[in-house]
This record gives C-alpha cells, structure tokens and sequence, in this order.
C-alpha cells in the first residue's frame, strides 16, 4: 500500500453510533431491547463526532481523500450518517439492522469486519467509547478481526508522507507517544479536536452523497442472533440513586466544622 | 474446568494497586469454581521483574506466570497480548480478568477478540455460575446498571472498574492451603519481532503540567479527589484546591466546564467525556452536578459538595452538601486542617 516517497492516505473508514441523548434518561423495560425507547433524543455517540472531524481535517490536510462513514443500525441511524455527509464525509454505508444492548461489542466488530473487508482502507477512526453500552471495546476488536494495529484513545494524531502514523493515548497520569504503520484503526477521545457544525451547503450536499445500505442479516447469515453474541443482558434497571445527604447553610466556619467531623468518622480520611 | 487467570500490571516496576483488587476478584470467583478447576494464576508481563514475582505470590493464586525479557521492558500491546493468548489457550482458561485501566481497557479487546471469547467491560460487580461469568456495569451514561451474562464459558474477558473491588489479602504463612505460589517463567522466545506500535516515549505529567520520570497517582486512582468547576472563576483559583487536595493526600480534578475554558488539561477532567473515577472521597467545588458530570462520579465512596447556589443538583448525590462560597470554604477548611495536622 506504500507508495514511494509520496505515500497519501486516501481512504479512510468511520465508524458511527446513534445514541440516546446523555440529556434525556431512557427508561429501563423488562425485556429486549430493554428500554423505552419512545421519547428519546437520538444524536451521533460524542466521541464518533471527533473521529469523524479527525477524518475531515486528515483529507484537508493531504488536499485529497475519501471517508467513508459506517454505521450499524435501524433505518433511524441514516440521520446521524447524513449529520456525517453533511460535516464533509464522502459517502455513507448504513449496515442495516436493529441494535441495541443485546448486541454484544464483539458482534457489532464482527459485523463491521465483514462490511470493511475488502474494501479499501488506509485509516480506520472510531470514538473512544459509545455512550449507551459503555464497553470502549468495539474498535479495538475490529482492529483485532483485521488484523491492524490500533493506538486507543487518542488525542493527538499526525500521519507523514510515508504513511507513518504517530499518536498521543491518554494513561493514567500521562500521555504515551506511539508510531504505528497504516493502515491501522485509532479510537478518539475528547481533546482531539473540535468538532465543527455542518454548514447549511453541507446540509444540502449530503443527500446527494453515495449511500450505500446493506442488511446485517446479509453480512452474518441468522448468525447476528446466536453464534455471534457472546454476551447477553439479563437485566437492566435505574441505578439505586444515591441519597442526598445533609445539606448545611450556616457560617463557613460552623459548615467546616461540620465537614471536619465527617472527614473524620465517615470518611476516615483524616 | 480450566483456570482463571488475572493480569497483574505493572510499570516502571509498580504494581497497580487496582491489580490486587482483580486478584481479590479473581480469588473469589475461583473459590466458587472450586476445586474442580485449575484454580486462580496471575501473569506478570515486564523485564527486570522478578521481585514484583516474588511479591504477588503470598497473595493466593497457584501460580504467578512470569514473563521477564527486556523486549517486554515499555507495554506494548501486540507483544502483551500475544502472551496472554498464548498462555490462555495453553491452559484452557475460562476467564481473564484485568483492572480497567489504560492498559487493560486497551488489551481486553484484543484478547477477547482474538480468541473469540465474550468481553464484560467495567464491571461493578463479578460472579461466576456454570462457569459463565455475570457482571454488573453501568450504561447510558452511568444512568442504569446493566446485568450481563457471558453466552460461551471459554475465554471469557473482563474488565474491572478499579477502587470497587475489595483488594486481595497476602495469605499468612500459616495457612496451608495457600502456599505462597510456584513461579513458573515463561517462553518469550517466540514473541514476535514486529511489534505492531512503537512506543516512542511516555510523558508524565504532574497537575500543573511539569514533566516528572515516574507516573504520579492518576485521578482515577486517587483515593481523594478534589475537583472545581465554572464556579473557580480561572486558572489561578485552582491553588487553592491543590493545597487542599495536598492536605487530604489526594489530587485535583476537574468539571469539563474547566476544561474546555483552558484552566485544566484534558487528563484530570470527570465526568462522561473525561474520566470516571470512584474515589474515597470526591469533593466538589463549584461544580453543579450536571447529569454528563455525575456519570464520571456515581460511583465514589463520599461525595462532598461546595456550592453557593441550594438547588445546585449536585446536591442531590451529595453526602454532605455545604452552601456558600467557595472561596469562603475551602480557605477555612485549609486552615482547620493544617492546625488538626500540626497538633498531631
Ligand atoms: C455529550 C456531553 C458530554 C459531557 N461530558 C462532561 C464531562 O465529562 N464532565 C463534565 O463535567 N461535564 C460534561 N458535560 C458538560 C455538562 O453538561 C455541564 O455543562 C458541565 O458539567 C458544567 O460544568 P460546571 O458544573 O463546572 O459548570 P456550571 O454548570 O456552570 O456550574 C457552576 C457552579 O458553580 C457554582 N458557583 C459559582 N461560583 C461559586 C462560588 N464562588 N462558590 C460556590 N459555588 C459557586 C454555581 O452555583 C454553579 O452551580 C458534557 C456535556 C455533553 C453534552
Ligand atoms: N453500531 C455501530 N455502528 C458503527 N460503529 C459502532 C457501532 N457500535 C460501536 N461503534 C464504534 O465503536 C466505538 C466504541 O463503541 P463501544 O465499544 O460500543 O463503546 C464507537 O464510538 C463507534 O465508533
């Protein structure tokens, strides 16, 4: 895939989740998908937004490009690929199929994996994590189905005209520097960059961008349902809510006084 | 049945703290397994190692695995990983724990995917029936707590939320039953060459943004965390919670609020989209306990909160809630605690 001295990443895949709002709270349903989903605000996973603008400025970066972005998901979901048409992605391939908490993150890479194979690809951008399921485990397993190298969590990436990546991943208490060869899969994280709006030209463009859509059933003949599944939700329920505690209005010394005892016999901290 | 198998991470020669709360996890669910199972061993990973060997073996697992060679010396994930597979396959482990850390968040995957066993990210809580794990977690956006069962009883991974396990005891000698563990070095010799990313260099980084050689105790391992918000008012205001967070032994945070207006870097916010943390204790200050906010604190221990305005909703999880100003606040909770230190 190296071309010389000139090498230019030109295709890069995006991968996107349409997630309930963190504004609006779903309410838990005793069986699948296991929650209301009525009255739900549906907005592209916050994390997906900086690979998609990271996937924007790499193109603008190099002057040329193609993203592509994926999305797993019902009909619904052509709402946040079109968001992704309309910030500057190329063209869109919308894996059609209902997702929800009963598919576990292997399937959905399993799924993803199959779609990507055998298409061109150089870059591969997920977000860090999705914030519906939470697992931060999709990329990552998909990087591992194909095979590439991944660098997770970044927030920082520059790539060089020999196709060398080099990465910032946040640890704990500091920043590792990696360099890693395309092509190769990244997981972005807040810090990255800012995500831009689309422009009301990008609104229009989008619809008529490609769209491709292909079924899940397709890409993983009745196997979406068992064999691919490792994981399965037996239950899911509001968090018993914490109680709120003693509030105190009074004088600054007599609320530290108060803070001072609590520290002590509660905490045990001092 | 086969083994359990706990990752025990190590860097720069430290063992994780959280890793002895996977090796408590890894204990028990071993114990329910029982004796028809090979039982609970620990991997170490590093180089120059061996002494992190002898530590972790009081600590009741049958068999540290060690494997100590200077190409393991920085992590790397292929190298890391690769291992793992191997020694898992070889002993038809049934599960592989791991603390959610940067490392493990990054090699579980991996692992699972690799060997197309299940994956329970950031669990709460971790059991074990028929040899199929069972874990609680939370989702959308620490909103609802989610009970997940494994479908396949092979290689199951997990990830564990670090400071919500109780941490593994060393086991006294006299105990017969847990003789300290055998350490049984292991192969490197057919670890691949190529590693697929290059570590090129790690920066630790204090609070305020100095280098240090060695990695200073993470906000999400801290046992105090003390963090501001809007209600700081700038970057400079910040002092005065690293004096207190100094006080009580713990580190600063902060609201993505602080964050993004620049008085705080990326790496010490909580919260959804910066980190989630469960410290002993978490003090809030300035802070109104937006729903994105409370994702990242929904699990700590003792929450304390500082803010001047009563129907702020961090009050609403909070232990204890003063109102007022902060600025009024914390000078004199500094001062209570330096005079309670000096007459120690
Ligand atoms: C997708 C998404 C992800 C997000 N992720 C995060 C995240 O990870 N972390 C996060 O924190 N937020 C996150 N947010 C943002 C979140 O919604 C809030 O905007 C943010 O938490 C507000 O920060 P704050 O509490 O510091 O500021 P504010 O909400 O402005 O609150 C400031 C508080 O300070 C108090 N105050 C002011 N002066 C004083 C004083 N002198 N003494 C005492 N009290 C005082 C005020 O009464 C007020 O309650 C996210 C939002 C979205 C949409
Ligand atoms: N259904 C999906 N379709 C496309 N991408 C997905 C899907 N689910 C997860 N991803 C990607 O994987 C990342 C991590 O998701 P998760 O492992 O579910 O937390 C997300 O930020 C997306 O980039």
């Amino acid at each position: 895939m190296l071309l010389g001295h000139s090498y230019y990443p030109v295709n890069i895949i995006v991968c996107v989740k349409q997630v309930p709002s963190t504004e609006t709270t779903p309410r838990p349903r005793p069986e699948p998908p296991f929650i209301d989903t009525g009255g739900l605000t549906w907005v592209v996973n916050p994390f997906d937004e900086y690979a998609i603008e990271e996937a924007i400025r790499i193109k603008e970066r190099r002057g040329r490009g193609e993203i592509t972005v994926v999305s797993f998901g019902p009909t619904l979901a052509r709402e946040v690929l079109l968001g992704a048409l309309a910030m500057g992605a190329d063209k869109a391939l919308h894996i059609l199929g209902e997702t929800h908490l009963g598919i576990d993150s292997y399937a959905i890479a399993f799924l993803l994996a199959q779609a990507i194979k055998g298409r061109p690809f150089d870059i591969i951008l997920c977000g860090k994590e999705a914030v519906d399921d939470q697992n931060g485990a999709v990329g990552i397993e998909l990087a591992e189905l194909l095979n590439i190298p991944h660098v997770p969590v970044i927030t920082k990436l520059e790539i060089d005209a020999t196709g060398m990546a080099t990465a910032n991943r946040q640890i704990e208490g500091g920043t590792e520097i990696l360099e890693c060869p395309l092509p190769a899969l990244f997981t972005c994280q807040k810090g990255l960059n800012l995500p831009r709006y689309p422009s009301l030209p990008g609104i229009m463009r989008a619809k008529k961008k490609p769209y491709e859509i292909v079924s899940a059933t397709d890409l993983s003949p009745q196997k979406i349902s068992k064999s691919e599944v490792r994981v399965s939700v037996k239950d899911l329920s509001f968090l018993p809510s914490r109680k709120a505690g003693r509030k105190l209005q009074a004088s600054a010394a007599e609320m530290v006084e108060e803070l001072m005892k609590f520290l002590h016999e509660e905490t045990k901290i001092i | 049945m086969g083994e359990i198998l706990v990752f025990l991470e190590q860097r720069e020669g430290q063992l994780k703290q959280s890793s002895f709360e996977a090796m408590g996890a890894g204990r028990r669910l071993a114990e329910k397994v029982g004796s028809t199972s090979g039982g609970l061993n620990a991997i170490l990973i590093g180089n120059n190692i061996k002494n992190l060997a002898e530590t972790v073996s009081r600590y009741g697992a049958q068999k540290v695995l060690l494997a100590d060679h200077p190409s393991l010396q920085k992590y790397n994930n292929r190298l890391y990983t690769h291992i793992l597979a191997r020694e898992a396959q070889k002993r038809e482990t049934i599960a592989v724990l791991f603390s959610a850390t940067a490392m493990g968040r990054d090699m579980a995957p991996r692992l699972a995917a690799r060997l197309g066993g299940p994956l329970l990210t950031e669990c709460i809580s971790l059991n074990i029936a028929d040899g199929f794990l069972e874990a609680t977690r939370l989702v959308y956006a620490g909103r609802l707590v989610a009970t997940v069962k494994s479908t396949v009883s092979k290689f199951q991974v997990a990830t564990l939320r670090p400071n919500i396990f109780t941490p593994a005891q060393p086991v006294s000698r006299g105990v017969l039953q847990y003789a300290p563990a055998e350490v049984e070095i292991l192969d490197v010799s057919t670890v691949p060459t190529e590693p697929f990313t290059v570590l090129k260099d790690i920066i630790y980084t204090t609070g305020v943004g100095a280098r240090c050689n060695v990695p200073l105790p993470d906000i999400a391992e801290a046992r105090v965390v003390v963090a501001g918000g809007r209600g700081m008012g700038g970057a400079e205001y910040f002092k005065i919670l690293e004096e207190l967070a100094d006080l009580l032994g713990g580190v600063v945070g902060a609201s993505r609020a602080a964050v993004d207006a620049g008085w705080k870097p990326q790496d010490l916010q909580v919260g959804l989209t910066g980190k989630t943390i469960a410290p002993e204790l978490y003090i809030a200050c300035g802070i109104s306990g937006s729903a994105q906010h409370l994702a990242g604190i929904i699990t700590a221990r003792h929450i304390v909160a500082i803010n001047k305005d009563p129907e702020a909703p961090i009050f609403s999880v909070a232990d204890l809630g003063l109102v007022g100003d902060l600025f009024e606040i914390v000078p004199e909770l500094i001062k209570r605690l330096r005079t309670a230190g000096n007459r120690k």
